[in-house]
């Protein structure tokens, strides 16, 4: 259903995102993985519209979105969450939610409508619902959820996931990964998730994409990634045996 | 607390039968006045859009209706609606590109500071039009023994004004209000916390920003053409320019511009300043011209280390407070 194609993006002389081309099918969840500053999280950036790309486009079942601002492509039915929380600190938690409910539809639901998406969002991920809760008690975990529950609430068909679930102790980042495909199976919607820790992306994930310095490098299903020679390389490095034997769990 | 606000409105909506005299009547009316274009302010400077140009809207407002009144003998009220949609048009100019591009805080108030004194060189410069520095005076339409004119919005009875220019302080409120409990004033919150992320939920912060500060420049070129004919005498310096702007800024920061009577407390607290300098500092007040913009400069400056929610935000917040403390203690 999106369609990248030679995407590219430059900050100056430095190319942060290079001629990177992939498909995402509907109903699947994507792994987009790479090292630090590879130009994954660009790569969100440039789908969601927070960044015009240099060159190369992005299509929507076939409509160029490319270049749209980062509203017109949440009414489109795309959302994201960011690497590193961005919460409306001064707002409370229901506020947060129901702010992505009312205006993240091209067309606007009712105020007690989007109050009942803000709930549903917030419940989904495990958040509080009452109107009291404040974003300022929440942890790393917490903040990572609201970030969830204020993408869906925007009720959309892709979610772009950039969980770099630094933070976390290993039952959260288990429990996220669980989160992710529950929003699949539950809500039908489509993911591109963004991850380090190989042993718990490989479990949930249909296929990878792997960049590299902002090339793409491999492609394919997690147990072919996980033995590309040059994914090895770049990426799994000594990891590499873990995460072999993580996928081979997985089909098992 | 509702039932003491409408004592105090039906206190207020005696005031021209006290027998104060006519000077006192007047600092009310220049209150409401100033009231109402402070809570204009504020509906865009309370979320994150703190401008210095609205001395621009103010001059716009007053001198599009004495010009076309005086030059061309067009009605105060066709020239109200003129001033309006030049004042539209100006903030569609400044303001499309600031929140297009996200020019936000110390840009945002320097470029409005440029707006406000560019309106004060421009009315200066068509000083044959204008009368420059001199300022205008609108051309009297009340011949001998006509107490006021509609038409030409001209009245020479206080009493006329004052209830006018109640009815615009109360509406000036009533739309404050409504932004308050609209969604657009959480849409704004958010933006001014986190931009990106709520343009990526899809809140258009180009739209939103424009639809606030639309709504305050408006407002703010009313109180101009009230200003102009209330008055009956306009000058460069008192409706436009980095004084008046600064003067708005201060007084809403001074009274609170969270809270919806806030503007209007700076208001009161401004004129009995600008008084109370006046009265002791007699005739040397004259002789520094800048000496009034230093005060409210350096008090501005006290108030937002030492007062940020202003005189009647901390005094509610203060009531809140013992309220809070009494509760468990009745309980
Ligand atoms: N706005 C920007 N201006 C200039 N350079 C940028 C900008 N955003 C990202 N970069 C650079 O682009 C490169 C890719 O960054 P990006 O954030 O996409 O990496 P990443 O793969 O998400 O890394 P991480 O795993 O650490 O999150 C980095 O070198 C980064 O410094
Ligand atoms: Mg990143």
């Amino acid at each position: 259903m999106l369609e990248v194609s030679g995407l590219t993006k430059r900050f100056g002389g430095f190319t942060a995102v290079s001629g990177v081309s992939f498909s995402l099918k509907e109903g699947e969840i994507l792994g987009l993985i790479g090292p630090n500053g590879s130009g994954k999280s660009t790569t969100f950036n440039l789908i969601a519209g927070l960044h015009a790309p240099s060159a190369g486009s992005v299509r929507l079942n076939g409509e160029e979105i490319g270049g749209l601002l980062p509203a017109a492509i949440c009414h489109r039915g795309i959302a994201r969450t960011f690497q590193i929380p961005r919460p409306f600190r001064k707002l409370s938690l229901i506020e947060n939610v129901v702010l992505a409910a009312f205006y993240g539809q091209e067309e606007r639901p009712s105020r007690g409508k989007a109050h009942e998406f803000a709930r549903e969002s917030l419940n989904l991920v495990g958040l509080p619902i009452e109107e009291s809760a404040r974003v300022d008690g929440l942890g790393a975990a917490g903040l990572k959820k609201l970030e969830l529950a204020r993408a869906l609430a925007t009720q959309p068909r892709v979610l772009l996931a950039d969980e770099s679930l630094g933070g976390l102790d290993h039952a959260e980042m288990e429990q996220a990964a669980d989160m992710l495909s529950m929003i699949r199976r539950e809500k039908g919607i489509t993911i591109i998730w963004v991850e380090h820790i190989m042993g718990v992306l490989m479990r949930v994930v249909d296929r990878c994409i792997v960049l590299d310095h902002g090339e793409l490098i491999a492609q394919g299903k997690p147990a072919e990634v996980a033995h590309d020679p040059k994914v090895i390389e770049v990426y799994l490095g000594t990891d590499a045996a873990d995460v072999q034997k993580t996928v081979a769990d997985r089909t098992q | 607390m509702k039932y003491f606000l409408l004592a105090l409105l039906a206190l207020l909506a005696g005031t021209p039968f006290y027998g104060l005299g006519n000077y006192p009547l007047h600092l009310v009316i220049m209150c409401l006045l100033w009231g109402y274009v402070y809570t204009s302010w504020s509906i865009m400077g309370r979320l994150g859009l703190v401008s210095f140009g609205h001395g621009a809207f103010l001059g716009i407002g007053a001198y599009s209706v004495v010009m076309l009144w005086n030059h061309f003998g067009v009605s105060p009220w066709i020239g109200a609606i003129a001033g309006v949609v030049v004042s539209v048009i100006v903030a569609v100019i400044i303001g499309l590109p600031c929140f297009r591009f996200k020019i936000v805080g110390h840009y945002f108030a320097l470029v409005t500071l440029a707006l406000s004194e560019v309106t004060r060189l421009i009315i200066v410069a068509l000083r044959d039009q204008t009368g420059g520095s001199l300022g205008a005076t609108p051309n009297t339409a009340l011949a001998q023994g006509n107490a006021w004119s509609l038409g030409a919005l001209q009245f020479s009875e206080k009493i006329v004004w004052f209830y006018a220019i109640l009815a615009v302080w109360l509406a000036g409120l009533w739309v404050w209000a409504k932004v308050d409990r609209g969604m657009t004033r959480l849409a704004l919150e958010a933006i001014s916390q986190e931009e990106e992320a709520a343009a990526s939920i899809g809140i258009n912060v180009t739209r939103s920003k424009l639809f606030v500060t639309l709504i305050s420049a408006v407002m703010t070129s009313i109180g101009g053409v009230l200003y102009a004919q209330y008055q009956l005498y306009i000058n460069p310096e008192t409706v436009s320019g980095i004084s008046i702007s600064l003067q708005m800024v201060f007084g809403v920061i001074a009274g609170g511009m969270y809270v919806m009577l806030g503007p209007t407390v700076g208001a009161v607290f401004t004129l009995l300043l600008a008084e109370g300098l006046r009265l002791a500092l007699g005739d040397s007040f004259k002789q520094f011209p800048a000496l009034d913009l230093a005060i409210y400069g350096l008090m501005l400056v006290l108030f937002i280390i030492h007062m940020p929610k202003g005189i009647l935000g901390t005094a509610a917040q203060i009531w809140q407070r013992r309220a809070a403390a009494k509760a468990p203690a009745r309980g």
